[in-house]
């Protein structure tokens, strides 16, 4: 079964089964998003992918496009709140991109281009986080983890393992590592897993790879994030 | 000839890189001094600001003195700008952040490596550090924000143009990096 | 230690599902649940020992580091609060020489507080290594530190201590109603699954936790799924501070409770159900269990109930500390041994829910109206309220009132004689719905008890006019940010915020900007958040603010800015190492 919806008033056919979000990449309309991964199972978490479903807020990555549906994306509101919720995990977290191999290939940040974000706007957190540098070959820097539960899919969906989690409540959330010694040393990660990855910040980075690409020539740096979305997607459905 | 626009500039706790990146606006220098003068700035030496319509704070809040200078630019200008990303979320120095005052004093004064006669400095000519640097809107309220470590040539001079041309400023995509 | 883990192990049938109770059982063995014990959990459920670390930080009553042989956790309840909660706090630590939030250097006691433990109306109130201690005052306080010191057992300190009294101070439709056990099932099988449900409908009778959904439909919707099995969970995470009617039904009328469930049972084909019952209500655990083994003996529950051919049990699992779980698809998360997350909707639980099968989870007060429903019909109960809402609620009462307690009304009854009824008079304002819901200002009184006005779980606080209204609105958004199950951004670092920016506004620290950049805040983290705890946490501060949008304003500083920390004691560190303490070694707030 298939229908039509509409996105800004761009009228957007879907199959039956996808989501809002997925009819969407599917037709070039980017809707910002983070947690939100071709191929991984919906999560819903980072509430960037918010748009208006016949007037009521709903997450685009979780909610199933239905026939007739008026949905808006690229409203001033909208755009606002997503700026607001992206300046919220800046403030969240330590995330000092000058210092961070990540930097310009950082989804994070590249969603805070696309919504034009100067700023913290907020007063800042800063965690005490630890780094975990124990494996030979990957890192986590907890500083920079925003949650996105990417790392924790892939290892269950894509690797057939458990490596991660996410414990804690609240502001204390953390993401926890399945070993004995709770480092990731310990656990059975190989770095050619895709959760070691998947991370879209620099919170799990693979060693020894980080400036291949100098900074200013990097995904981000020339390229909108709205863009590498749509054309990631679209190599998904291919 | 209408008046000049007055600029002031500082670095609080920073690098200078900015101001080094404001700099390569190169000869565009040359107009910008035609519409504009400079009031306490590196560029000029003068030691405290007057009534000026734009403060461009380089750098975050580390201590105290950071505190005085941040708010005599507040006091004195019209618009005030956070340049770079230690001013607007603490940056490099911000690193520091993830350990206690307590244990930075000590590394650095008493138990560091080839440390020599420890003490901790305790002249009331310096400044004390702040237990955590901050970025400047915690601080003061601050107007307009240029992102980036630094923020590029063009970043200073499409913000400072839009302003002497009586355009709301605003970065375009290409503009704004975090890096 | 592993022989005693593995009998609990044993005692949960080594069901990952019973993860909480197993976790539960160790906690209160060894006052935390130690490292070891992780991977020999994990490895005996077939779990990853993340699984049982992020359930150890996800509930209060859960610790990875041990807490004090007498552990107490004190309510921290508005209510609390206007007891005199604070000073008795301080009397707690000083007459047990520990720190709040702390463990004694001997182990033997631990001091915290915790959210609303459901004895508003008996407040003060404390935990005691999970048993309900009420009315707290100085004279109880040290004769608690004695006895601690002395390291009597708890089952020999004195019985009156742990009385939980029910109350009802004024019982209505169903409070009134007798009803032998067995009478709903029995009505229920004589007249026909259908024909009950049909009665339902008529009744219309909707949801008592608050959200008001049809009860008819849901279990229509429950029933029309196809499924290999279904679920009834009855929903007994009283969490709303403020609220403790679902405490009392449980303590008078669990069998009418647990016959509303076998009701719902017999017209969805569910032969399983389950009472998720609070952690904080654990001293009505043992004599639930053993309700429910009489009405197994009775033939009300088990395999052939009543001699219909018809099967159904009910299993009680305890929560362990976490608001949330009120939240339907997070008690399910619970259910099945895992943080109280709520899930991602659609599908609802009605299709897929415990287990991913059809489950409904309705409110304590709703299966107990619809065991009453079952005997006397849909009309009797629709007599009752008004055309959108139908029959009668029960009200928890507490706060500033002669008579606080348990009130049953019928839908549309005036706030005005309620607070008459309950002996409320110099009356601020009320808190209905609690911290979720609304705060009305005593020009409002007229407004009436119903879904299309005030909506409420049963949380009714009364607050005279010695009480502050900032004081309120902080304790709420306190409540909210120690809640937050941090799923989604929005309500995971907002209602930080919001704290930390009310905070500043309430400690005197506000400017120009500052109520204003709150409301935005505040509309940020209801248009944004993933379920009604983030939708509903800037609530203190949005009704407040509407209402007495001067209290707020006083409250700020004529200049434009002010930090939102203490900027002179952002040096005390640096002061002290460097052993200075002239003039240039200060920092004033606001320039001078």
């Amino acid at each position: 079964m298939t229908g039509i919806l509409s996105i800004d008033g761009q009228t957007i056919p879907f199959e039956d089964g996808q989501t809002v979000i997925e009819a969407a990449s599917a037709a070039g309309v980017y809707i910002p998003h983070l947690c939100h991964k071709p191929g991984y199972t919906p999560h819903g978490s980072c509430k960037l992918c918010t748009v208006k479903v016949n007037g009521r807020n709903c997450s685009a990555c979780t909610f199933p496009a239905a026939d007739g549906q008026t949905v808006i994306n690229n409203s001033a509101e909208l755009q606002h709140d997503r700026r607001r919720i992206t300046q919220m995990l800046f403030v969240e977290g330590n995330h000092l991109c000058p210092s961070c191999e990540k930097t310009g290939h950082c989804d994070l940040q590249g969603v805070a281009y696309h919504l034009n974000m100067l700023d913290n706007h907020f007063p800042h957190f800063y965690p005490q986080r630890e780094v975990d540098a124990s494996h030979p070959d990957i890192l986590i820097d907890h500083n920079r983890c925003i949650f996105c539960n990417l790392c924790v899919r892939a290892s269950q969906q894509k690797d057939g393992k458990q490596v991660f989690a996410i414990a804690g409540r609240g502001i204390n959330k953390r993401l926890i590592v399945n070993s004995p010694s709770g480092k990731l040393k310990d656990s059975d990660i190989h770095v050619d897993d895709q959760a070691a990855h998947v991370c879209p910040t620099g919170a799990i980075l693979i060693k020894r790879t980080g400036y291949q690409v100098p900074i200013g020539q990097r995904r981000y740096d020339h390229q909108p994030i709205s863009e590498v979305a749509l054309a990631e997607a679209g190599s998904h459905d291919r | 000839m209408t008046a000049k626009i007055k600029v002031a500039t500082t670095s609080l706790a920073g690098c200078f890189g900015c101001h080094m990146s404001f700099l390569d606006i190169d000869e565009r220098l040359v107009a910008l001094t035609d519409v504009a003068e400079f009031d306490r700035s590196p560029l000029t030496d003068i030691e405290h600001c007057g009534p000026c319509d734009i403060g461009l704070i380089e750098g975050g809040v580390c201590n105290s003195e950071n505190v005085h200078v941040l708010r005599e630019f507040r006091k004195n200008c019209k618009i005030l700008v956070a340049v770079g990303a230690c001013a607007i979320n603490g940056g490099l120095p911000a690193m520091r952040n993830a350990i206690s005052l307590e244990d930075c004093l000590l590394e650095a004064y008493r138990d560091g490596i080839g440390v020599d006669n420890a003490q901790i400095p305790s002249d009331p000519e310096l400044p004390l550090l702040l237990d955590k640097v901050r970025p400047i809107h915690e601080v003061v309220k601050v107007d307009y924000f240029l992102p980036g470590c630094p923020p590029s040539a063009d970043v200073f001079w499409a913000f400072l143009t839009a302003l002497v041309e009586g355009r709301e400023p605003g970065l375009p995509y290409e503009l704004v990096h975090y890096d | 230690m592993n022989s005693v883990i593995e009998q609990i192990l044993a005692e949960a049938d080594y069901q990952a599902v019973r993860l909480l109770s197993i976790l539960r059982a160790i906690q209160a063995r060894y006052q935390h649940i130690p490292q070891p014990v992780i991977e020999q959990v994990a490895g005996a459920l077939n779990i990853p020992g993340t699984q049982v670390i992020a359930v150890c930080e996800f509930y209060s009553f859960l610790h990875l580091t041990p807490q004090g042989r007498y552990d107490i956790l004190v309510s921290d309840s508005i209510t609390d609060h206007m007891l005199g909660k604070a000073s008795l706090m301080n009397d707690l630590a000083q007459a047990l020489k520990v720190g709040i939030g702390q463990v004694r250097a001997d182990g033997r006691v631990s001091l915290n507080h915790t959210a609303c433990t459901g004895m508003c109306d008996q407040g003060p109130a404390c935990l005691i290594n999970g048993i309900a201690l009420t009315r707290l005052d100085r004279a109880r306080i040290d004769a608690m530190a004695t006895l601690i010191e002395s390291a009597t057992p708890l089952a020999d300190w004195p019985g009156h201590w742990f009385a939980v009294d029910d109350n009802i101070r004024k019982a209505g439709l169903l409070l009134s109603a007798a009803q032998e056990n067995g009478a709903a099932i029995e009505a229920t099988l004589q007249r026909g699954l259908q024909q009950t449900l049909a009665e339902i409908d008529i009744s219309g009778l909707r949801g008592r936790g608050g959200a008001g959904f049809k009860t008819a439909m849901k279990w229509r919707f429950c029933a029309e799924t196809v499924a290999d099995s279904r679920y009834v969970v009855c929903n007994a995470d009283e969490g709303e501070p403020g609220t403790f009617k679902d405490r009392v039904l449980l303590n008078r009328h669990a069998d009418q409770v647990f016959e509303g469930m076998t009701v719902a049972a017999a017209i969805i084909g569910a032969t399983q159900g389950f009472l998720y019952l609070r952690g904080e209500y654990q001293h009505l655990y043992a004599q639930l269990q053993a309700v429910l083994a009489q009405r197994r003996a009775n033939r009300l529950l088990g395999n052939d109930i009543l001699g219909h051919g018809f099967a159904f049990d009910i299993e009680i699992r305890l929560g362990a500390g976490a608001y949330i779980c009120g939240e339907e698809s997070a008690l399910i998360e619970s259910l099945e041994g895992k943080p109280g997350i709520p899930r991602n909707r659609p599908p609802y639980p009605v299709t897929c829910g415990y287990l991913n099968q059809p489950t409904i989870v309705n409110n304590v007060e709703t299966f107990f109206a619809a065991a009453h429903i079952a005997v006397n019909g849909g009309v009797w109960f629709a007599s009752q309220g008004t055309a959108k809402s139908s029959g009668s609620k029960i009200l928890s009462i507490s706060g500033d009132c002669a008579r606080p307690g348990i009130y049953e009304y019928p839908f549309g009854t005036a706030i005005a004689d309620i607070l008459a009824d309950c002996g409320a008079d110099d009356v601020l304002g009320v808190q209905v719905g609690g911290p979720s819901g609304i705060f009305i200002s005593n020009a409002e009184f007229h407004r009436v008890l119903a879904f299309e006005d005030l909506s409420t779980g049963g949380s009714f606080i009364v607050f005279d006019h010695s009480r502050s209204i900032l004081d309120i609105a902080q304790n709420f958004t306190h409540f909210f940010a120690h809640e937050s199950c941090g799923f989604c951004t929005p309500c995971r670092v907002g209602t930080a915020l919001l704290k930390k920016q009310l905070d500043k506004i309430v400690d005197g620290h506000g400017s120009a900007g500052d109520v204003v950049e709150l409301e935005s805040l505040c509309q940020l983290v209801k248009n944004n958040s993933h379920c009604g705890l983030g939708q509903t946490a800037a609530n203190p501060i949005l009704t407040t603010l509407q209402r007495y949008p001067e209290i707020y304003e006083k409250q700020l500083k004529r200049i434009s800015y002010e930090p939102g920390f203490d900027l002179n004691g952002a040096l005390d560190i640096a002061r002290r190492m460097a052993q200075r303490n002239d003039a240039a070694a200060h920092l004033t707030q606001v320039e001078d």
